[in-house]
């Protein structure tokens, strides 16, 4: 039995979009995102912010897929940006280079504030 | 302090039950919890890089967790991951310099992040299986 992602898009505004992930992001967590960053994609939106406040792990093969989040972004020329990681979850990131391709904020009222100007 | 050892099958999840064991044994010997979290998340590759890559007829990773006390006091924790598997390509073993990537790659993450995020890590691999020593100190 797998544990499954659950994702909540929260609030949507403009040309943006949050998605607030709980749960560990393995390879079907990454595709339940990818699901619906594209459909959000699709309705318009341009910005997605994904908030891992409630998500603890996130393993490799979830980081590729958000990394081919990243590069279909970087394509329509939009922005995939992630706030409320935990420490060892930016450190990942960092480690994956994933930081040089997609911002990442300390919490969602910040990255709101950035993200809407 | 008891050493912990767990064969477990390779299905769906089951690193999970591999990192929660990681939590138990870090959480015992009192490790910060940035530690615990980054000694569970390569505990998660370890065991998924076997269970996905290792091609094992067996069908099994072996996961011992290790205290390290030489003076009697926990210091850290060492775990080691091993399958029976037909071991890792030169091409995808971690670079030794441990420079981030320049441009955005999509496989192979698992062997990099666990460098990254542990203190020490030896890798041995050959035709006959995988061997990941690993150790985080307090």
């Amino acid at each position: 039995m797998t544990e499954s992602l659950k994702l909540t898009v929260e609030d949507e505004r403009d040309d943006l979009a949050v998605i607030h992930t709980d749960g560990y992001i393995n390879n079907q967590g990454g595709e339940e995102i990818a699901r619906v960053c594209y459909e959000l994609i699709e309705k318009g939106h341009k910005k997605l912010l994904l908030n891992l406040s409630r998500t603890k792990i996130v393993n490799s093969i979830g980081i590729s897929i958000l990394i081919e989040i990243i590069e279909k972004m970087l394509e329509i020329e939009g922005k995939l940006a992630f706030c409320s990681l935990t420490p060892t979850i930016q450190k990942t990131f960092h480690i994956m280079g994933l930081a040089q391709y997609a911002s990442i904020y300390p919490d969602q009222e910040e990255a709101l504030k950035e993200l809407s100007s | 302090m008891q050493d912990v050892t767990l064969t477990l099958p390779m299905l769906p999840d089951m690193e999970l039950t591999a990192s929660k064991t990681a939590c138990a044994m870090g959480e015992h010997i009192q490790l910060s919890q940035d530690k615990i979290d980054e000694i569970q998340m390569a505990v998660v590759e370890a065991t998924i890089n076997a269970i996905e890559h290792s091609d094992a007829v067996d069908r099994k990773v072996n996961i011992h967790f290790h205290v390290l006390a030489p003076d009697g006091e926990p210091s850290g924790l060492q775990i080691t991951v091993s399958d029976a598997g037909t071991g890792i390509p030169a091409e995808k073993m971690p670079k030794s310099d441990g420079s981030p990537p320049r441009v955005l790659e999509q496989r192979g993450h698992g062997l990099r992040i666990i460098s990254g995020l542990m203190d020490a890590v030896d890798i041995r691999t050959d035709d006959h299986g995988t061997t990941i020593v690993m150790t985080k100190m307090r």
